[in-house]
């Protein structure tokens, strides 16, 4: 036997504070961080923000977040994610649950942005680590990507379809897209938005904080 | 030894233990060009197997018998990691598997009261929590040694990944297992980490220094 005492079980999952924690993830490309920096300029007058990166080669998401200044750099994290980007967010979450556990320590946020890597449509976040999760695609990608459907489409608590000022360049139809993912999400909500306009985020922005509401409730 | 199924949890890459995202050293063996093939890959664990793996089994091994003093032996484990980049490694790594395991089995309060214990010490306290034994907790420190480095290899290769299950077949790993439970069991009697392996590969610990400077890397170490 030991000669210590051995420590009753502790409970699985996590510290909870009080931070409402907002999954991003979708392709590569699609405007994950082009959000989170948008979402930080519209709501850091008003909200302690601290934000998760996962890249997949570099800190370069996190870099861009430092470089445009949206956020104090002890505020920003990078997780390097070994090749599988999913398996971060989804399959073994422990590296982020660290660095989001450190920044609500440290920071006491009201949200927290968790950015997956560029990945595919199948890959979503575990809700061991976030609360709820965006899933970004593009306009670019093609007018059939609400069609194919798989869970960030389908289940995402929102989806974002960004770049619609690229549509009529690109031969996507907004209409077919809008219907796909109305067909597809059922009751979800989603939004058809381009970050690069001037307020393109506010329809984000508004679920965000309607979500804020709701987990404080 | 009966070898329960609460002890292949531990043994299985499914199970969340953070270790997906460290490559063992593989992903700075490919860098500087050490690395490329399969066979390659067989000298560079067998190479392991020599250095790293007595010492992390022998941990590991005495982590599943009665420890007292939790801080002198993670101690005496970063002793033997010249290199910052892996001593870190390894904390965030035991880190990952103790978030994991703390919620399946009871663990000694010595070792949560850690915080980020090295990896090893995790792994053989959590095979004593699962019903393994010395012999089970030297295993698993070589078998996660070995399958991090494989399993990198094939994402950052393209290695076939049938041969490289071949080669990690071919590994004889018993010996070190039973080598690493009789000096675990000689120093846990005496209460005293010193004895144990300080074996270390130069080059392996350079390598980490290095890919803790590299601005471009997919794995964490």
């Amino acid at each position: 036997m030991h000669r210590e005492e051995i420590q009753t079980l502790v409970p699985a999952g996590r510290p909870r504070g009080r931070a409402l924690r907002i999954g991003i993830g979708g392709p590569v490309g699609g405007g994950k961080t082009a959000l989170v920096a948008a979402l930080c300029r519209a709501l850091a007058d008003e909200l302690s923000l601290a934000v998760v990166t996962n890249d997949i080669y570099t800190t370069e998401d996190a870099d861009f977040l430092r470089r445009n200044g949206v956020l104090a750099d002890e505020r920003i994290r990078a997780v390097r994610t070994g090749c599988c980007p999913h398996t971060a967010i989804r399959d073994d979450i422990t590296a982020n649950l660290d660095e989001v556990e450190d920044l609500e320590r440290l920071h006491d946020p009201d949200l927290v942005l968790v950015e997956s890597g560029g990945d595919n449509l199948t890959a979503t976040f575990s809700y061991g680590l976030i609360d709820k999760q965006i899933f970004v695609v593009d306009v670019a990608g093609g007018d059939k990507v609400p069609r194919k459907g798989g869970p960030g489409v389908t289940r995402s608590d929102l989806l974002v379809i960004n770049k619609i000022d690229l549509a009529e360049l690109v031969g996507a139809d907004l209409d077919v897209m809008r219907g796909d993912a109305s067909a597809q999400r059922g009751e979800r909500p989603f939004v058809l938005i381009s970050l690069r306009a001037d307020g393109g985020v506010a329809p984000v922005v508004a679920w965000v904080r309607t979500s804020l509401d709701a987990h404080r409730a | 030894m009966a070898t329960t199924l609460a002890v292949l949890l531990l043994a299985d890459s499914r199970l969340p233990n953070g270790g997906h995202a460290h490559s063992g050293g593989v992903e700075m063996a490919v860098e500087t060009g050490l690395l490329s093939t399969v066979d390659d890959l067989a000298l560079f664990l067998r190479g392991r197997l020599r250095t790293a793996a007595p010492v992390l089994a022998a941990f590991s091994a005495a982590a599943a018998l009665p420890i007292d003093d939790w801080p002198a032996w993670d101690r005496a484990l970063s002793a033997r990691t010249p290199s910052a980049a892996l001593r870190t490694a390894s904390r965030s790594q035991g880190a990952a598997l103790l978030r994991t395991v703390a919620g399946m089995w009871p663990l000694p309060g010595g070792l949560l009261a850690l915080g980020k214990p090295h990896q090893p010490l995790v792994l053989g306290a959590a095979a004593r929590a699962a019903g393994g034994d010395a012999g089970d907790a030297a295993l698993l420190a070589v078998h996660h040694l070995m399958g991090g480095a494989c399993s990198a290899a094939v994402r950052l290769l393209g290695l076939d990944p049938l041969a490289v299950a071949a080669v990690q077949a071919t590994l004889d790993v018993a010996q070190i297992a039973r080598d690493a439970v009789v000096a675990a069991e000689i120093a846990v009697d005496a209460q005293d980490p010193s004895s144990l392996s300080a074996v270390s590969g130069p080059m392996t610990e350079l390598l980490a220094a290095a890919h803790a400077h590299q601005e471009v890397t997919l794995f964490a170490s």
